[in-house]
């Protein structure tokens, strides 16, 4: 869940922009890229997230079984509590229709990515575009920039305040019960993180001397905003974005354990598969861990690498 | 003081304002309509005129919306469609339970993350340092769910059954908060029985506050490790006892005040999850079964109660910073 982003959290990633001047003069990015390679976080975000990619592309070639069929129904009865676990011919052993479970994993990832980039692309573009609007107008719209901005941030505050799982219930609630529902209700309570941050950074930009050098040369506003400031301004940008990917799997997860989740449960899904595992959990708990695994490593994934990135970009975290 | 309370409190006005608007909105584009809700999907026109009719719905939206905001200022939320009962005395009813696991979730975020973050600073790189680290990522990676029933199927038995029903030994009700209603009518056994069914739910909630607090912890007491007045201090040989207290800690634990106030109000939808997998008794278990019903009066009145407070929280957290940080009083 996204509770970790607290105001004070996305305003202290945003101020990480303005400290641009190195001591070596290299640009920021490829000075935190220089520490990226020698974080040891960084590396494991990295590899894990590789390997889920990989997985999420041939996954589905590699399975043993489909997906969905339900080959060893008979073998399985699930009013009875009874559950065939781990062996030779199936790795994961089966769930509670008699398929197999490794290929639903192998399988359900490409899903789950799917889920976590899709919601987190919802986030990132429509905050985005709440930011940029909101930053133009406080640092180059003067006083009824400001207004304008204020009255934007007070919306954005709120949606804030709101707990994101209740958030994206209520958007849940809107639009019945599909996977675009899924994506979109966490999607949505991205919008407002990557608003506020992206203003943040852009303000944090407003007042640095290039921007002053280009509005003396007479460039029009709307210029500096989209070729100086804006480009200057994405870094915690990128780095929101990744650790978002790790929360949107998370709550994704969450909102189908609500019962507000994708309702094709023959498309397998990470997270609709541990929702749906749960009910079976004092019998056979082996059949949520797998997936339960599975996301958890995966999030990891993000996190590190998305945390390893801000530590390389806030120089006071560097030791 | 007061001058700054009522301040922030005129403040908070437009904030909630702000927050009807959306929630009427919502309400507005929920799908079918209170009409259908009512009269499920076969009502013929007529009927749903004559529905709107009586709820006021043919009248101009902003007419709809004043009474909207004063049946919210009444603190009339409206009926819960799963028991006929107005949803403020539902919350009413189930908000001690939730705050009792809330405070005991936040207890142990506190009493754990923060030593435990300031250890991992004293001691950075050293095992206590990789291991709270780690854990704290682990921590936030793991759907609160999942951990839930993992802790419910391992550790279930030991702490009492949960289920429909099961709080077992029950004290007679003073104030609704099971573990003080026992110490307070001298029902011991009834209060550690309640105490007991706290723990497990607890732990299941305090995980992501925890991670949380242990690395804003560590975080802050790096910073101020660094900072030059530290050095004065230990140059001027001031007892390290009395540098770690009055000068590292009371630096450090500013921003983590800040974040403790905001995770409380974002505990409440954790406990949405956790409460579900414990079948406990408050407010979560309520909103669960809220969602599964479509009752949308209570998922209305649980979004605008639970800004009602995240705002509250955030001013007392304003005002206990101004106690702590005489920087802030000046302005």
């Amino acid at each position: 869940m996204s509770l970790i982003t607290t105001t004070s959290k996305i305003d202290r990633l945003a101020q990480l922009t303005a400290k641009t001047e190195t001591a070596s003069g290299a640009s920021l990015w490829r000075e935190a890229m220089r520490r990226m390679r020698a974080s040891k976080m960084a590396i494991i975000g990295a590899v894990i997230i590789a390997g889920f990619v990989l997985l999420a592309i041939i996954g589905p070639w590699i399975a043993p079984y489909g997906p969905t069929e339900q080959t060893w129904r008979g073998e399985v009865f699930s009013n009875r509590g009874e559950f065939v676990g781990a062996r030779a011919e199936n790795w994961f052993g089966l769930d509670h229709l008699g398929r197999d479970l490794f290929s639903r994993m192998l399988v359900g990832a490409r899903q789950t990515l799917l889920v976590g980039v899709v919601s987190m692309l919802i986030g990132l573009l429509i905050g985005a575009l709440v930011g940029i609007v909101s930053g133009a107008a406080a640092t180059l719209g003067g006083k009824a920039g400001r207004r304008v901005d204020d009255a934007i941030m007070r919306v954005t505050d709120i949606l804030l305040a709101l707990p994101s799982l209740l958030l994206a219930v209520s958007v849940a609630a809107v639009m019945g019960q599909s996977l675009t529902t899924v994506m979109i209700a966490v999607g949505v309570v991205q919008i407002p993180v990557f608003a506020r941050l992206l203003r943040g950074s852009m303000l944090a930009q407003g007042g640095s001397d290039y921007v002053l050098a280009a509005r003396s040369l007479g460039i029009r506003k709307r210029r500096i905003v989209l070729t100086q400031i804006l480009p200057n301004s994405l870094s915690p940008v990128i780095v929101q974005a990744t650790l978002s990917l790790a929360t949107a799997i998370i709550e994704a997860a969450a909102l189908s354990y609500l019962g507000l989740g994708n309702p094709d449960p023959a498309v397998p899904e990470w997270g609709v598969m541990l929702s749906q595992a749960q009910r079976f959990f004092d019998n056979e708990p082996m059949m949520s861990m797998y997936p339960a695994v599975g996301i958890v490593i995966t999030a990891l994934g993000f996190t590190l690498l998305g945390e390893a990135m801000r530590e390389a970009l806030d120089p006071k975290l560097r030791g | 003081m007061l001058r700054l309370v009522v301040r922030r409190l005129l403040q908070l006005i437009p904030t909630l304002l702000g927050l009807s608007v959306l929630l009427f909105i919502w309400l507005n584009r929920l799908p079918g309509g209170p009409a259908s809700a009512i009269l499920g999907e076969r009502a013929t026109e007529a009927d749903v005129a004559r529905i709107n009719r009586a709820l006021g719905l043919d009248q101009p939206i902003y007419v709809q919306y004043g009474r909207f905001l004063k049946r919210l200022l009444d603190l009339d939320l409206g009926t819960s469609v799963q028991t006929g009962q107005p949803v403020w005395d539902e919350f009413v009813l189930r908000f001690p339970a939730t705050v009792e696991l809330s405070v005991a979730a936040m207890l142990i975020a506190t009493v754990v993350g923060i030593p435990l973050g300031y250890l991992a600073a004293r001691k950075r790189g050293g095992w206590i340092d990789v291991a709270s680290v780690s854990g704290s990522l682990v921590g936030i990676c793991i759907p609160v769910f999942f951990l839930a029933q993992l802790l419910k199927g391992a550790f279930g038995e030991i702490f009492g059954t949960f289920g429909r029903q099961s709080t077992g030994i029950d004290a007679t009700s003073v104030t609704g908060f099971a573990v003080l209603d026992g110490l307070l009518t001298g029902e011991l056994d009834a209060a550690w029985d309640a105490l007991m069914h706290l723990v497990l739910p607890g732990i299941a909630l305090a995980t992501i506050p925890l991670a949380v607090i242990v690395r804003m912890t560590r975080a802050s007491v790096l910073e101020v490790l660094g900072e030059d007045y530290i050095r004065t201090a230990e140059s001027k040989g001031l007892e390290r006892r009395i540098v770690r207290g009055r000068h590292v800690l009371r630096n450090a634990l500013l921003p983590v005040v800040t974040a403790v106030g905001l995770l409380t109000g974002s505990l409440l939808s954790g406990a949405v999850l956790t409460e579900s997998v414990f079948t406990f008794g408050g407010i979560g278990s309520f909103i669960r079964t809220a969602i599964d019903a479509r009752d949308y009066p209570v998922l209305v009145g649980f979004i605008m109660f639970i800004a009602m407070i995240y705002v509250l929280i955030n001013m007392v957290v304003d005002l206990a910073y101004s106690v702590i940080d005489p920087r802030v009083r000046v302005h």
